[in-house]
């Protein structure tokens, strides 16, 4: 008997997004309820058919006032996914599982959110909660410290990369640079048309040193939507359909929520090596077959450790990865082409799937050419997931 | 210090105690830094918890730490700027003797003269002289040590 595989089970079939803001001017409910209803109609579905909705636990939209306000009919699948940006593919993975075994027909993924205007996680975490679960209990080992923001937790890590690989602030620049680079020639980018320099980088101010403020990612109101249903219907709809190859999510060894810094290794990313090892095994292919990726940017530096847990290159070289400009427009794996969350949004890393899901289709205001893999990748430092999208064959 | 005075004072935020790292926060008020040990099998482990990943063993005691170290890791935080910390704020994970791990605010060094490897010792702070609460913050010995 064969292996059983979540590959080629299920295809994206519609994207959909509103405009990307400061401050979207309306409810978080209404941001989800339109980037959904818009996905359906990029995928020629009707509201009516949808039987399987995913999110995030940190989404304040709950599945069935999304399933009541489009006027869908029988809801059989919901599920959710926790550990913020880390979740960015995990419901696409749900969707296909659901999907892979006939739980569901119609799965929509979303995540709409009014982060900027309303909550800004940047602030920091200043009031302990009274109630002493685990998770408040683990933030007290940072917070009386003053590690507050999740910059601070990232930086903690990113510190001992640099010290152990070499790796400089130009390389974290390097990254950022290439995608507003992008960003300023997508129109749905908050940064359209205003690209940065190394420079610039350079002199923009410590946010946790070792991160600048152009380190870090944006905040943004904004709603991201993606539907998928059987590659057998997908052929028989609007778009060209774009395969699951792989989806895959990854939590290791000593993983804490932002601050796994008691591993003897702490520069890696053993959890997104995990990803990395189901996806390949999944699709079969190798990173050589990859023409173009989303590596999940809020916050540069875990940039570098993610393309080498992907094989694109060796350990601890990265730098030299990006030095040569592998990752920028014209490189050998551009990467981030719709200008990333620090270019056109933060949306939790659902934007960077519907671009990868251009790319496949060959849609993208940045195309790559000849696209027939695009990886995605979700959130470091916490437990994480990741894609491999295809076309059809 | 008035009650009133008092509130009007910025202080730390107080980490969520339950049972599972009450000894910790307990062995600080009295200047004591425990590391939580498996009685069975004898490892290390920090942050705490109820089990042992090793052995599996729910048995546990704790040493205590002689107090020094050094600096695995650090940050310097500048935004946001939130009193009653230091701006910049420099923080380091501190790899201790006994080799476990944890994070703890700087003292007595300037955010840029902070680096890898340096060694530090514990100070046992509290906010104000009478608090009945208290946290490790460490004190850069050497600050012309650097990691090899």
């Amino acid at each position: 008997m064969s292996k059983k595989t979540l590959a080629n089970q299920a295809a994206i079939v519609g994207i959909g997004a509103t405009e990307f803001s400061k401050d979207s001017g309306r409810s978080e409910m209404q941001l989800a309820v339109e980037c959904v209803t818009m996905a359906l109609a990029d995928a020629g579905i009707d509201p009516s058919e949808v039987d399987g909705l995913c999110t995030y636990t940190m989404d304040h939209n709950p599945e069935i006032e999304v399933h009541r306000l489009i006027g869908a009919k029988e809801l059989t699948f919901f599920s959710r996914v926790h550990y913020g940006g880390g979740a960015a593919c995990a419901p696409i993975h749900q969707a296909a599982m659901a999907i892979a075994t006939g739980i569901a027909d119609v799965v929509v993924c979303y995540r709409a959110m009014n982060e900027r205007s309303n909550y800004r996680f940047g602030t920091g975490m200043q009031d302990t909660l009274p109630d002493p679960t685990f998770e408040t209990a683990h933030y007290g080992w940072y917070i009386p410290h003053g590690l507050i923001s999740p910059a601070s937790w990232v930086a903690m890590s990113a510190r001992r990369y640099m010290h152990e690989t070499g790796a400089t602030s130009e390389d974290f620049g390097r990254v950022s640079v290439a995608s507003r680079d992008f960003a300023a020639t997508n129109p749905a980018a908050f940064f359209y048309d205003k690209p940065i320099t190394l420079e610039e980088h350079q002199n923009s101010r410590w946010i946790v040193d070792p991160l600048r403020l152009l380190d870090c990612c944006q905040e943004s109101d904004g709603g991201v939507a993606i539907v998928l249903t059987s590659p057998e219907r997908a052929r028989d709809l609007k778009q060209k359909p774009v395969i699951v190859r792989g989806a895959a999510q990854g939590a290791c060894d000593d993983q804490q929520m932002m601050t796994s810094y008691y591993r003897k290794e702490m520069s890696r990313l053993p959890e997104m090596g995990l990803v990395a090892k189901q996806l390949y095994q999944q699709s079969g292919i190798t990173p050589e077959d990859i023409q173009t990726a989303v590596i999940y940017d809020h916050f540069t530096p875990f940039v570098l450790p993610q393309l080498e847990e992907f094989g694109f290159c060796d350990r601890g070289e990265a730098k030299d990865f990006v030095r040569d400009g592998h990752h920028a427009r014209g490189g050998r794996l551009p990467i981030n082409t719709h200008g990333g969350q620090l270019g056109e949004a933060y949306i939790h890393g659902l934007n960077g799937v519907a671009e990868a899901v251009r790319q496949v289709r060959g849609t993208s205001v940045n195309q790559v050419n000849n696209v027939e893999h695009a990886l995605v990748t979700a959130g470091t430092g916490v437990p994480t997931s990741g894609l491999i999208l295809g076309v059809d064959v | 210090m008035s009650e009133a005075k008092r509130a009007r004072v910025p202080r730390r935020p107080r980490p969520g105690i339950n049972r599972d790292n009450s000894f910790f926060w307990e062995g600080l008020k009295e200047d004591k830094l425990l590391i939580q040990r498996c009685q069975t099998c004898g490892e290390l482990r920090h942050p705490p918890g109820p089990m042992c990943p090793h052995c599996h063993s729910l048995e546990w005691d704790t040493l205590k730490a002689c107090g020094r170290g050094t600096i695995y890791s650090y940050v310097n935080l500048h935004h946001p700027a939130v009193p009653p910390f230091a701006n910049p704020n420099p923080i380091g994970l501190i790899e201790l003797e006994e080799g476990t791990r944890l994070v703890a605010g700087l003292l007595d060094i300037e955010a840029d003269e902070v680096r890898i490897g340096q060694p530090v010792e514990v100070v046992f702070y509290r906010e104000q002289e009478d608090d009945d609460h208290a946290i490790a913050l460490f004190r850069v010995t050497d600050k012309s040590a650097e990691a090899a």
